[in-house]
């Protein structure tokens, strides 16, 4: 997520509004952002009900047992259809800014 | 204690490893270059294991001064250090792996449902209003959704 708050005006300016979302309080998002500098959008999803809607929940993976996201990005374009998703078989690999700004090119004006 | 008989090469190699194992979660982790193949570290990995055979190789060798304790204690750190290693591997090649297969999740061409979550402020924001809220005084042409682990 620091890779896409360093591309955000670039993400911007191609029409990209990238959004976070966990299920940490409104408040440690905010601690988050505010340490990290992020000024996209952060959601609390406290009871994982949109991630379990969008079936990226890992069951009992959190520090005390809650279910929390695994790592997912999804390229929504205006009509609110998927363009592009990146469900990563790592933990550690994450989407990068390249390939949102490769993707953002193809969606139509 | 005299500092020529420390063995130094055994006690940078110990250190190395230990230094190696974090600077993945607290620096190589911040770019993704470094991130996605630990290669940096595993270099680091190599030049650590090299220290402790040296350091391993004074341990045993014939002219080393309290050479019971000397092997003792050299054994000690090498294993250690493989088992820092070892863990290393696990954490990142193995434990990272350990994801739910989100068959499903949405697919490209579907189309997503609409939510409703709170920001940063408490203020209820919906996935509509993402995708309609001007961006620079133009109308987005997407909304990129990241989900995360969170805890921070």
């Amino acid at each position: 997520m620091r890779g896409i708050e360093r591309s955000l005006s670039k993400l911007n300016e191609v029409g990209i509004r990238p959004v976070a979302i966990s299920i940490d309080t409104t408040e440690d998002s905010r601690n988050l952002a505010q340490s990290q500098g992020y000024t996209f959008p952060i959601l609390s999803d406290r009871n994982a009900e949109v991630i379990r809607r969008y079936d990226v929940v890992h069951t009992k993976a959190g520090i005390n047992g809650e279910d929390i996201a695994r790592p997912a990005e999804f390229l929504v374009d205006s009509s609110g259809t998927v363009r592009w998703i990146h469900l990563t078989e790592n933990y550690w690999i994450r989407a990068t800014p390249e390939q949102v700004l490769e993707v953002a090119q193809q969606l139509g004006r | 204690m005299n500092i020529r008989r420390i063995n130094w090469p055994l006690w940078l190699g110990f250190l190395l490893t230990l230094g190696t194992f974090l600077s993945y979660f607290f620096i190589f982790v911040w770019f993704p270059f470094t991130r996605d193949f630990p290669w940096a570290n595993l270099v680091l990995f190599v030049i650590a294991g090299a220290l402790l055979f040296m350091g391993l190789r004074r341990a045993f060798a014939s002219d080393c001064p309290h050479r019971t304790r000397s092997r003792i204690i050299s054994s000690i750190v090498s294993v250690v250090s493989v088992a820092v290693f070892a863990m290393f591997v696990f954490v990142i090649f193995i434990g990272g792996r350990w994801l739910p297969a989100s068959k499903g999740a949405p697919q490209v061409g579907q189309r997503v449902p609409d939510f409703s979550l709170p920001d940063t402020s408490g203020k209820q924001v919906s996935l509509n209003e993402l995708l309609t809220t001007p961006i620079n005084g133009k109308a987005p042409k997407g909304v990129l959704l990241m989900f995360y682990r969170g805890y921070w």
